[in-house]
C-alpha cells in the first residue's frame, strides 16, 4: 500500500513533465498538422539553459533559491522560445505548401542538428547538478518503508498546474488563443477573416517551446543530471503521451502525459526497470488499436 | 438605385483559363456601391470562377478587377491575391459549403472576425495578460458589435453554444454575420440560400436588405430565382463563361438570350433539324 502510494506520487510527478512537453506537440499538430520532431530538443535546450543559468547564478552568489529558480525559469523560457521561433522560421515555414513529408524530414534534421550542436558546445558527458530543492515530507511509514513526498515533487506539480492554468486561460480567453483555435479548425478561413496565420503559427511554436523550457527546468531539478540526448527519449515519450491522449487535444496531452508517467513508474516498480519503455509503448500500441483517435481526440469528420 | 453611382467594383475583360478550358471568357460588369448585384447562370456558367478571381483565390489569365475605395483610390484586386483581398481591399466572402469554426462558440466566431483590431489593442496578447484598460475597452466593443449582429440574425440566445450545433439556416446567417464583422465594403455570397427552407430564405432576404441598408454592397451568386429577382438591384447572367445579359431584374427576365440559356433554344433545334 505504502509502496503503491509512493509510486503514484513519483508517477504523477514524471507525468506532469511529460504532459508539459506533450502540449507543445499537440498544439503544433493541431494547427499545421505536422509532428515537430525537434520539440524534444527544445526541451533539452531549456534544460541546458537552466543548468548554465543555475550554475552561473550560484557563481555570482545568488543564494536565495526562489530568486535563482525564478530568474532561471524566465531565462530558460525566453531563450527556448527564441529557439522555437527560429526553428519554425528556418526549417518549417519555407516548406509550407510543399509535400507533406518535407517538413517532417526537416524536423528530424533540425532535431539531429540541435543535439549535435549541444554536444559540441557543452560536451558529451552527463552534466550533474546538486539538488537545489532538497528534503521533503514523510507522509506515512509502513514497516521499514517510508512514503516520501519531496519538496521538489511539490514544486513540479505546483509549477506545472500554474503554467497549465495560465496556458488554458491564454487559449480560451484571449484574442491570440481564439486565433490559434480558429487556425486549428480552418487555416484558410482564418486567413480570409484577417488573421495573420503566419504570425499565429509562429506564436504557437513560441508558446510550445516556452512550455517545453519549463519542463526542461523541472526535469533538470528532479533528476539532477542531463546530457545532450535527454530530449530524444523525453520527446518520444511526450509524443506518445500526445497520441495516447488524442493528438490535437490539449487536455488529452496532459492526461496522456500523466498516464505515460504512471505506467512507466509503476512498471519499473513492480516488474522491470529495463522494460519500462517497452511497457509504455506497448500500452500506446494497444490503446491505438481500440481507440485510434486517442482518449480525448475527436474523430476526423469528413468534410463535404 | 441611381445609374450614376460610382461602380464599387469594375470587372473588365476577365478571362480565366484552366489548361485548355476557358471557364470565364472576356466578362465585364460593374457592381455599384449600395446595391445588391447578382450573378446568375446555369450550372458550369463560370459564376464561382468569377467569384474566385474577385476574392483572390485565382489569378485571372487576363482582365482587370478594380475596386474603388470610399476615398476614390482604386485597388487592382487581381494584383493583391490571396488573403490580402480580404484584409486590404475589405472584400469578404462566404462559400457554397459552410465553413464556420464549428468547435468554437457562436460569439467566438464573430470575435475571431474582429481579430486584427483586438490583437492590436491587446499588444499581441501581452496587454491582455495584464488586463489593461485599452484592451478591455476593445474587447467590450468587439463583443458589443458581435451582439448587434447576433441580434440581427436572431441568434442572441445561442451566443455561447458551439457553432456546429446550430441548425443549417442559422449557420448560414451566422456565416454572413461573421463576414460582416470584418467590416467589408463588398460582401460576396456564394449561394447563400442553398439548402434553406422558404422561411429561412425569407429571413435571409431580410438580412441582405439590412446589410445593404447599413452601407455594405453585395455581390451574390444564387440559384433561387425567386430570391434573386426580389432582392437584386442589378443582375448579370453568364452562360458557358460569357456574359449574355446585364440589367435590372425585369430587363433580364424578359431577355430572350437568358430564356434560351435556361430553357434551351427552340430555334436552334429547329434550325438544326431543318438543315
Amino acid at each position: 500500500m505504502a509502496y503503491a502510494l509512493q509510486q503514484l506520487i513519483n508517477g504523477v510527478t514524471l507525468g506532469m513533465i511529460y504532459g508539459l512537453i506533450a502540449v507543445g506537440y499537440t498544439m503544433v499538430y493541431g494547427i499545421i498538422g505536422m509532428i515537430n520532431f525537434a520539440h524534444g530538443d527544445v526541451f533539452m535546450i531549456g534544460a541546458f539553459v537552466s543548468l548554465v543559468s543555475l550554475l552561473g547564478l550560484a557563481a555570482l552568489g545568488v543564494s536565495a533559491v526562489p530568486l535563482a529558480l525564478g530568474l532561471t525559469l524566465l531565462g530558460a523560457v525566453a531563450i527556448s522560445a527564441l529557439y522555437g521561433w527560429a526553428i519554425e522560421r528556418l526549417a518549417y515555414r519555407p516548406l509550407r505548401g510543399s509535400f507533406r513529408l518535407a517538413p517532417l524530414i526537416s524536423a528530424i534534421g533540425m532535431s539531429i542538428a540541435l543535439e549535435n550542436y549541444v554536444q559540441v558546445v557543452q560536451g558529451a558527458r552527463v552534466k550533474p547538478l546538486a539538488p537545489v530543492v532538497p528534503g521533503g515530507l514523510t507522509l506515512m511509514t509502513e514497516g521499514s518503508f517510508a512514503v516520501q513526498l519531496g519538496w521538489m515533487q511539490v514544486v513540479i506539480v505546483v509549477v506545472t498546474l500554474a503554467v497549465l492554468a495560465l496556458f488554458t486561460w491564454l487559449v480560451t480567453k484571449t484574442p491570440l488563443g481564439r486565433a490559434m483555435r480558429a487556425c486549428e479548425q480552418d487555416l484558410k478561413m482564418a486567413a480570409l477573416l484577417g488573421i495573420d496565420t503566419d504570425r499565429t503559427i509562429s506564436l504557437t511554436f513560441v508558446i510550445g517551446a516556452a512550455l517545453a523550457a519549463v519542463a526542461g527546468l523541472l526535469f533538470l531539478l528532479y533528476y539532477g543530471s542531463i546530457d545532450f540526448f535527454v530530449g530524444f527519449i523525453a520527446g518520444v515519450k511526450a509524443f506518445t503521451a500526445a497520441v495516447l491522449g488524442g493528438v490535437g487535444s490539449l487536455p488529452g496531452a496532459v492526461l496522456g502525459g500523466l498516464l505515460i508517467g504512471l505506467i512507466e513508474t509503476i512498471w519499473s516498480a513492480y516488474f522491470s526497470v529495463q522494460y519500462k519503455d517497452v511497457a509504455a509503448f506497448s500500452i500506446l500500441a494497444v490503446a491505438l488499436i481500440f481507440m485510434p483517435t486517442g482518449l480525448l481526440g475527436r474523430a476526423d469528420v469528413e468534410k463535404v | 438605385m441611381t445609374e450614376h453611382a460610382a461602380p464599387l467594383l469594375a470587372v473588365d475583360g476577365l478571362t480565366m483559363r484552366f489548361g485548355g478550358l476557358t471557364a470565364v471568357d472576356d466578362v465585364g460588369f460593374a457592381a455599384r456601391a449600395g446595391e445588391i448585384t447578382a450573378v446568375i447562370g446555369p450550372n458550369g456558367a463560370g459564376k464561382t470562377t468569377v467569384f474566385n478571381c474577385i476574392t483572390g483565390f485565382y489569378r485571372p489569365s487576363a482582365g482587370r478587377l478594380w475596386l474603388t475605395r470610399a476615398d476614390g483610390a482604386r485597388i487592382a484586386l487581381e494584383r493583391l491575391g490571396g488573403e490580402r483581398v480580404a484584409s486590404r481591399a475589405r472584400v469578404a466572402r462566404t462559400f457554397q459549403n459552410i465553413r464556420l469554426f464549428a468547435g468554437m462558440t457562436v460569439l467566438e466566431n464573430l470575435l475571431v472576425a474582429q481579430h486584427n483590431r483586438l490583437m492590436a489593442a491587446s499588444g499581441f496578447g501581452l496587454l491582455a495578460l495584464l488586463g489593461t484598460r485599452g484592451y478591455r475597452a476593445a474587447e467590450r466593443a468587439a463583443i458589443e458589435r458581435a451582439r448587434l449582429w447576433l441580434d440581427r440574425i436572431g441568434l442572441i440566445e445561442r451566443a455561447d453554444d458551439p457553432a456546429g450545433a446550430l441548425p443549417y439556416g442559422a449557420q448560414r446567417r451566422l456565416e454572413i454575420a461573421r463576414a460582416m464583422c470584418t467590416e467589408p465594403v463588398l460582401l460576396c455570397l456564394d449561394e447563400p440560400a442553398a439548402g434553406l427552407n422558404p422561411r429561412e430564405t425569407e429571413a435571409l432576404a431580410a438580412l441582405l436588405h439590412d446589410i445593404r441598408a447599413s452601407g455594405c454592397s453585395l455581390l451574390l451568386i444564387e440559384h433561387d430565382m425567386g430570391l434573386v429577382m426580389r432582392i437584386s438591384d442589378h443582375i448579370i447572367v453568364l452562360d458557358h463563361g460569357r456574359k449574355i445579359s446585364d440589367g435590372t431584374p425585369a430587363a433580364v427576365r424578359a431577355d430572350p438570350a437568358v430564356i434560351s440559356a435556361y430553357l434551351g433554344d427552340e430555334d436552334e433545334d429547329e434550325a438544326e433539324s431543318g438543315a
